[in-house]
């Protein structure tokens, strides 16, 4: 059972993501995280401001209830099955983020430079997770899905819209990494 | 016993997200460097052998486990906002190193930071909603 503390495979991991995918399916549902983010815009009373918001969430509330099995997920990895979460990147990657100040890469599962606590006192760091955070929402609902809706899902289905947004994912992520990131780091 | 599914499932999904790392900043970011064949691994076994289950699903008209059909609704034909929105998504997929899934599941791990992320992207879907209208769709 020590595979099970280890980081899992790209081999084993796909296809279960794929099997999440179709138990969705098999119960009259469909797999896509980020319609979450308009349901809880609307329990916020989003409602009053754009239609967009007025609608019976109380219909969504099943997939609510799959988030919060995820951060149930999350606790439970973190905390039951893992030993080490330090992830093994490619050394040229390493040397490459610890050339632009994030000295954790390799040593851990998420860069301090961002996701420490000490980014609550550092304005720069903060900004970078708000700006980050306002992209990811606004981008997934103009785009109408994001990772699990159109790369997962839509792609399964051989939908085209599917195939540009995802197109659309990594020309927007290329750039941000290549681009952007030489210029904040 | 339907809400048990829905939550058992989450946990399930959540797990293989954080063992996978595809919950990672670090690989979103590696990924977007062409450092590691591992992201690419992950979302290419998941679409071959989703694009298997998905016909098969088609083919033999296969009902769902309480006997209804199974219907994938075509997404809307549309060009702009599929590749604008996508574009958006994709900056801030590699910046905040998280998509709308291992963000809770980082939650969940206790990387506070990630509230922030989270906070911000229910904003930015409210802006989306507000001024939707405007944009070319």
């Amino acid at each position: 059972m020590n595979w099970i503390y280890d980081p899992w495979p790209w081999y084993v991991s796909g296809p279960l993501i794929t099997l999440v995918m179709f138990l969705l399916l098999m119960i009259g549902k469909r797999f896509g995280m980020s319609s979450n983010l308009r349901t809880m815009c609307t329990i916020c009373g989003a409602g009053k401001t754009s239609d967009f918001f007025r609608f019976d969430w109380k219909a969504q509330r099943w997939n609510l209830i799959v988030v919060l099995g995820v951060i149930i997920g999350g606790f439970i990895t973190t905390n039951f099955l893992s030993t080490d979460t330090s992830v093994d990147l490619n050394p040229i990657v390493i040397a490459d983020l610890q050339s632009k100040g994030f000295e954790s890469a390799g040593n851990a599962y998420m860069p301090d430079l961002l996701f420490s606590n000490q980014v609550f006192s550092d304005p720069k760091g903060l900004l970078l997770l708000i700006i980050g955070g306002l992209l990811v929402g606004f981008g997934a609902r103009y785009a109408g899905g994001c990772t699990s809706g159109h790369a997962i899902s839509g792609l399964s289905d051989l939908q085209l819209p599917s195939l540009i947004a995802v197109i659309g994912f990594f020309i927007g992520g290329l750039v941000m990494i290549h681009f952007i990131f030489p210029l904040i780091f | 016993m339907r809400s048990i599914i829905y939550l058992l499932i989450g946990i399930f999904f959540g797990i293989i997200l954080f063992k996978s790392e595809a919950a990672s900043w670090f690989r979103i970011y590696e990924m977007f460097q062409f450092g590691s064949f591992h992201m690419y691994g992950i979302i290419g076994s998941a679409v071959g052998l989703g694009i298997i289950v998905i016909q098969l699903l088609k083919r033999y008209k296969m009902k769902s486990f309480y006997g209804e059909h199974i219907t994938i609704a075509p997404k809307d034909k549309s060009f702009s906002r599929y590749l604008f929105g996508g574009i958006i998504f994709g900056l801030g997929w590699a910046l905040a190193g998280a998509c709308p899934g291992p963000m809770f599941v980082l939650l969940g791990s206790g990387y506070m930071p990630i509230i922030v992320v989270i906070l911000a992207s229910m904003l930015g879907t409210f802006l989306y909603g507000v001024i939707k209208d405007k944009l070319p769709h």
